[in-house]
């Protein structure tokens, strides 16, 4: 639910119809000179693997993909607990966490499709195939329908506290279901002896390589971070404009009285 | 807090008792997908028996969202889902209600496939014990996720199509250990398959709690 | 003595639009008000408040004595609401349904009998699917099964719709008896000649406000 007051919300036209800060911009340029570092990194300055050759540099993008959709996600979780612990007793009915919890979903999605895309191209190369059962990918690829849905009921007409809650419960459900499934897929794949869980070599991650995946890592936290800012000052200004609409809706409600 | 739950379950036993929706339509759709599975494998009895375990799950998860579907459908027309908010039950008392109703039906459902399962795929069950523990705890896991989920989608527009997104990732796990342990009662696996059942006793048991959680803010307004 | 209903400047939204846009009401115990006003005013809307089923935004709300704001839980089993919709589950017996209801609220099977004769609804009719009811029928099952709640609250939205001339008088001194007895009543109607023979005060609503009000003796 919106907050309601009789105020106009005091903020100019022009400052609201604005998603940066300076404080972002610092952010945006950080991120973007770190990128362009990391390709180089990533491109030039690590080593080919011995056995797979430069498929290895596919590591950089897939690995902190991952990380960072399970630091989203993580957050989505945290922000929606707190969403349902107190809402009630906020001035804003919570809406500060279900806009973070919405924001971080979405962008843990975003790395999660990077992180399968980039990993069935590399198993194309280095396995031969763009799939395998086995429990990392099947968790990954349920994890990603998981949150899809999850923000499909973000989207549904219903209204915006009702919605909010339902999403929040949604959120920790999933949260839970993530082990659950992990662990269940994981017993499958190594009960069935028959399945070999390790086609191809897992590169042995040392010395130039390992810098630049961690560096990899920090470059994805600060897009990731970045993307999540502007999201959720993008669902602020949806919000401001519901808002507004409220004010005025609310105005021409009560002159219905004076006709 | 129980006397509701059975009050709530025994409200919707009567209306499936009137309505005859499982014995009249979802078992008999059923049995119609295990036919088709028959279409899709090309008859081939050797194919069907290998996998029937899985494909008596499949089943059993597509007829049964329709019957999520359904116990809260009957909750929405005419606006009952108000009055059973007002109705002074506790919403724990709701869930459980809710949970035991699709319970009983699932297993009128299942008894159905069973012998389809018997009948059209040519399987034997080896173990009972396995086979029935499995059965049900299966049935207990899938009516505590349905429950949930199937609460969390109601009241909302376009919620037929939204219910299979949110409930299939949360079921695969349930899936999953079903098959492998009826792959182990019907004898077509040699894994140890009790594992399973204590599987499907943990999720029961972590849906459960999450149910007598949230049921208050999801009734809380609708 | 605390009010029963006691609302002032009371926000609901529905989605993002106001249907209660600041409204001050106090209501008594054993009253029996009637809210009018044109079709959209929010009289639907003001009941469902009363009722705990929809939230309040601001404001401050009590009803029975407990705070809206706080919890709309609590307050819920003490409402009878007769709404548009009849709230009846198609496919039961009539039986099923009142016994449903009944055992609900921990009345018995005589407290069904005592209601259905005091409704007029014969016997007959508890054997039938609900669905093969008229809607005045129906509508009597309505009033009936929430009698069996003995609400310290009645709301009724439009409860003469639908109902005979008959079953209309058979509604008016329920209500009558039940406000003699310490029960509340608010309904909205537009059958005013009708309503203010029953309603000891009657408020209108208009724009998600209440505009004024006047006794009716």
């Amino acid at each position: 639910m919106a907050e309601v007051s009789d105020q106009k919300t005091p903020k100019s036209k022009k400052s609201m119809s604005m998603t940066a800060t300076p404080a972002t911009r610092v952010l945006a340029t950080v991120s973007v000179g770190a990128s362009l570092v990391l390709l180089l990194l990533a491109l030039i300055v690590s080593p080919a693997d011995v056995v797979q050759g430069d498929a290895v540099r596919m590591l950089y993008i897939h690995v902190p993909s991952i990380w960072v959709a399970y630091g989203s996600f993580g957050l989505t979780a945290c922000t929606s607990g707190l969403f349902i612990l107190r809402y009630k007793r906020r001035a804003d009915r919570g809406r500060h966490y279900d806009r973070i919890a919405g924001a971080a979903a979405e962008v843990g999605v975003v790395f999660t499709g990077i992180t399968l895309f980039s990993g069935m191209l590399w198993g194309k190369v280095t396995w031969g195939s763009y799939w395998q059962w086995d429990a990392r990918l099947t968790t990954t690829v349920l994890l990603f329908v998981t949150y899809l849905g999850y923000l499909a009921l973000r989207r549904l007409p219903a209204d915006p506290g009702v919605r909010a809650k339902r999403a929040a419960i949604m959120a920790l459900v999933s949260f839970v279901n993530v082990p659950i499934v992990h662990f269940s897929v994981d017993w499958w794949r190594t009960l069935h002896q028959k399945a070999s869980l390790s086609v191809g070599r897992r590169p042995e991650i040392t010395g130039d390589m390992y810098w630049t995946l961690m560096y990899s890592a920090l470059t994805f936290t600060f897009v990731a971070t970045w993307l999540m800012i502007h999201r959720y000052r993008v669902i602020r200004l949806e919000e401001m404009r519901d808002e507004e609409m409220l004010q005025q809706q609310l105005r021409e409600r009560r002159s219905e009285n004076s006709l | 807090m129980f006397h509701d739950a059975l009050l709530v379950a025994r409200k919707d036993l009567i209306i499936e008792r009137r309505a005859h929706v499982v014995l009249g339509q979802v078992s008999p759709l059923g049995l119609l997908i295990l036919v088709v599975f028959g279409f899709a494998f090309d008859a081939n009895v050797e194919l069907l028996r290998l996998g029937s375990a899985g494909l008596f799950w499949v089943a059993v998860l597509f007829t049964g969202l329709l019957l999520v579907q359904r116990t809260f459908d009957v909750e929405t027309e005419d606006g009952n889902l108000d009055a059973l908010r007002l109705s002074g039950f506790l919403p724990q008392s709701i869930f459980l209600g809710k949970v035991i109703g699709l319970i009983v039906q699932l297993f009128l459902l299942e008894f159905a496939l069973v012998i389809g399962l018997i009948v059209l795929f040519d399987v034997t069950v080896v173990d009972w014990l396995l086979f029935l523990a499995a059965t049900v705890l299966g049935t207990f896991a899938f009516s505590v996720c349905g429950a949930l989920f199937g609460a969390l989608a109601s009241g909302i527009r376009l919620r037929s199509t939204l219910l299979p997104l949110l409930l299939i990732p949360v079921l695969a796990p349930v899936l999953l250990a079903g098959t492998r342990a009826h792959e182990v009662a019907l004898g077509l696996s040699s894994a140890p398959g009790w594992n399973w059942t204590g599987l499907l006793l943990v999720i029961t048991a972590v849906y459960t709690s999450l149910g007598l959680v949230s049921f208050g803010p999801l009734l809380e307004d609708g | 003595m605390p009010s029963v209903v006691d609302f002032s400047g009371v926000i609901a939204l529905r989605g993002q639009y106001p249907v209660l846009a600041g409204l001050d009401l106090c209501i008594e115990q054993g009253e029996i008000v009637l809210l009018r006003g044109p079709n959209g005013a929010g009289k639907t809307s003001l009941l469902r408040a009363c009722s705990g089923l929809l939230s309040i935004a601001s404001g401050k709300a009590s009803v029975l004595g407990y705070d809206l704001l706080a919890s709309n839980q609590e307050v819920r089993k003490h409402i009878g609401f007769v709404a548009h919709q009849n709230h009846l589950y198609s496919d039961l017996w009539v039986r099923d349904q009142l016994r449903f209801r009944a055992l609900a609220a921990r009345a018995h099977d005589g407290d069904i009998r005592s209601i259905c004769d005091r409704m007029e609804i014969p016997q007959r009719l508890l054997q039938l699917p609900t669905e093969s009811l008229s809607a005045g029928q129906q509508r009597r099952v309505t009033i009936a099964a929430v009698a069996l709640r003995r609400p310290r609250l009645w709301l009724l939205d439009e409860p003469h719709a639908g109902l005979d001339s008959e079953g209309r008088d058979l509604l008016d001194s329920l209500l009558q008896d039940a406000a003699k007895a310490g029960a509340t009543i608010v309904f909205a109607s537009h059958e005013i000649n009708r309503a203010e023979t029953i309603a000891t005060r009657s408020i209108s609503i208009l724009g998600g406000q209440a505009v004024g009000g006047t006794n009716v003796s």
